[in-house]
């Protein structure tokens, strides 16, 4: 069998994650400012009449056939620099959050299809399932913190007679407030997020005690039940992230709908993961760890990572197609908001080169598969184009046409990716790096392909 | 047909004997013609020192002419040939055009590559493959050994056969 195998997490390791985050802080500090400062030259003012006109304009292509008129004065809203932090602290927690869900899905998916290739990486993702509570915490907070700027559904006079008066959304308040009067507390949303933070931990705890307890007592038993469980759990993550993304990321653009969102935000969530998977792969390989793993697991991870960039970009064309052709002007909002607004046009662009043309051209060789200087280009690539996927879901929603991305954005980003490496990091340091009691340890040694 | 061809065959029973009766022979400085498995041996083809194939490159190809056939052909012919108005767009627009270019790219180079590779592996119809030893479709490991590019007498390769494990040596003219 192999040795046993302890990731340590050295001073310098932690030390350069805490310049990560520090340097991320000072950004997002200096970005404050600016904006601040820019801002306050026109004043409250300019920020309502621009609001004012992007919602006149965004309801002009949108519900303007259904006769909804646009009212915005009642809606002053945060200064633009805070709605900035907002949607940026919403947007990078719904990515990470995914990471997160990803590593625990990842293991998921390998029980239950009974994969033996992967067992010296297994560790790595369940790693990342420790930021699953630490999300779920920052999502319920800051969803009670950005809620009034971000998601425009929450405001209450949509749903009462008189000038601000939305049919659309009232129509779908159900959806929202259930079992309570649409435009008060909306139970359900907030019910559905803890329930599906409080299942996914819940499995994570459970298939994470079989894993660690296979360590120590070995034999079938626990790897059987690991299976029943990721089984049990792939259902429920089919159905809770298709939710989820409806409500985190779709119900921003609230007149705006898509029967791709679902999947769309599963697949940018599952290959950022496994980007991030196979990056971490490779710098433990790098650092003289993972010594069961070899090029061939390398290069089904490298699989992995160019598949799933191509599915991403089937998802997204899916999407993309059906809405250009059908011009439907209640659906095609979503895209003229994201190509002709002037912030949000190149990232648009940028988006599908960085997660698409990059990854699908680099790693089309079986050899850029197998080697790891390839994986270490290409992997950061697709983990940031798709935080740029990410920021166009959600920005242009909530900014329209004040959006940007400058400090703030980069800063924050940097803060989140600092301490979700720490977690990962720490908590990859807590158990053997690599299982020590698997029954398909030899598969995975003499795994060859 | 009277090409005087002879061979020398070794015939194994198990993979992990033959992988290491490939490199006990070519050790010893004969070189192998083939080795046909009735399924594939993982590292065979590494023993056996093969390059790496350029299937890839044909696949890229093949794809890369059906990418560019498909563009040209929709273009010419919605754009130029018999312009049509379809849901209010241009008439050469790239959305639109995208799925049929996928198809066109998927299916060339899937065409591409299994014609490349038949012609390359000479197989075309009415072609009566060279069988060394039907037991190679069945349960059994052939390597054949072509005594017209070894200095060895037969008997000596046999002997060398033999000695890494081979269950049987034959004899195959063609």
């Amino acid at each position: 069998m192999v040795a046993e195998e302890k990731y340590e997490f050295k001073p310098e390791a932690k030390k350069k994650i805490a310049i990560l985050g520090a340097v991320g802080i000072v950004l997002f500090i200096l970005g404050v400012f600016m904006a601040m400062n820019s801002g306050s030259g026109h004043g409250e003012e300019h920020a309502s009449v621009q609001s004012l006109t992007n919602l006149v304009a965004s309801n002009d292509q949108g519900a303007a056939a259904e006769g909804h008129e646009a009212t915005a004065e009642e809606h002053h809203g945060s200064p633009v620099w805070l709605k900035r932090v907002y949607t940026s602290l919403w947007q990078n927690n719904v990515f990470f959050t995914g990471l997160g869900i990803i590593g625990l899905f990842f293991v998921a998916i390998q029980y239950a299809s009974q994969a033996g290739w992967s067992v010296p990486v297994k560790r790595i993702p369940l790693a990342m399932g420790h930021w699953i509570p630490i999300s779920g915490v920052l999502m319920l907070v800051l969803w009670f913190v950005v809620k009034a700027d971000v998601f425009h559904w929450t405001h209450h006079d949509l749903y009462v007679e008189g000038a601000g008066y939305d049919a659309i959304l009232d129509g779908k308040s159900g959806y929202f407030f259930w079992p309570l009067e649409a435009g008060g507390f909306p139970l359900f949303f907030v019910l559905r997020m803890v329930i599906f933070f409080a299942l996914w931990y819940l499995f994570f705890i459970w298939i994470k005690k079989e894993m660690l307890a296979e360590d120590v007592n070995g034999g079938t038993a626990h790897w059987t039940k690991a299976r029943s469980l990721s089984a049990v759990f792939l259902v429920i993550f089919a159905v809770s992230s298709s939710i989820a993304a409806w409500d985190w990321v779709m119900s921003i653009d609230t007149h705006w709908f898509s029967t791709m969102m679902g999947w769309y935000v599963f697949a940018s969530w599952w290959v950022t993961g496994l980007a991030l998977i196979t990056l971490v792969a490779a710098y433990l390989k790098e650092a003289g760890l993972l010594k069961a793993m070899n090029a061939n697991h390398l290069h089904d991870l490298g699989k992995f990572v160019f598949a799933f960039s191509i599915f991403w970009t089937y998802i997204w064309f899916s999407q993309f197609l059906l809405i250009y052709y059908a011009n439907i002007p209640e659906e095609t909002v979503y895209f003229v908001t994201r190509i002709n607004n002037s912030p949000y046009g190149w990232i648009f662009y940028t988006n599908i080169i960085l997660n698409f043309v990059l990854p699908f051209l680099l790693l089309m060789t079986r050899d850029a598969k197998r080697h790891i200087s390839m994986l270490k280009v290409v992997c950061p690539i697709v983990i940031v184009g798709h935080w740029f996927d990410f920021y166009n879901m959600v920005t242009p929603g909530v900014m329209q046409k004040d959006g940007s991305l400058g400090f703030i954005e980069i800063g924050l980003a940097m803060v989140f990716m600092a301490a979700f490496l720490f977690v990962m990091l720490n908590a990859l340091s807590k158990a053997p790096l690599v299982a020590k009691n698997h029954p398909m340890m030899e598969e995975a040694l003499n795994h060859h392909i | 047909m009277e090409s005087n061809k002879n061979f020398v065959l070794g015939v194994f029973d198990d993979e992990d004997v033959l992988l290491h009766a490939v490199s006990k022979v070519k050790d010893k400085g004969i070189k192998i013609h083939e080795v046909y498995s009735p399924f594939p041996v993982h590292g065979l083809d590494e023993a056996l020192g093969y390059k790496k194939t350029r299937l890839p490159i044909a696949a890229f190809l093949f794809g890369m002419t059906g990418t560019s056939l498909a563009l040209i052909m929709q273009i010419w012919m919605l754009g130029y040939d018999w312009p049509m108005i379809i849901g209010g767009k241009n008439f050469v627009s790239l959305p639109p055009f995208i799925p049929v270019t996928f198809e066109l790219t998927v299916l060339l180079s899937a065409l591409g590559m299994v014609a490349t590779f038949m012609i390359v592996s000479d197989m075309k119809p009415y072609k009566w493959p060279q069988q060394f030893d039907l037991r190679s479709t069945d349960d059994k490991h052939i390597m054949a050994i072509d005594l017209a590019t070894n200095k060895m007498s037969k008997q000596d390769i046999g002997a060398v056969l033999k000695d890494s494990g081979a269950q049987e040596v034959n004899d195959k003219n063609f």
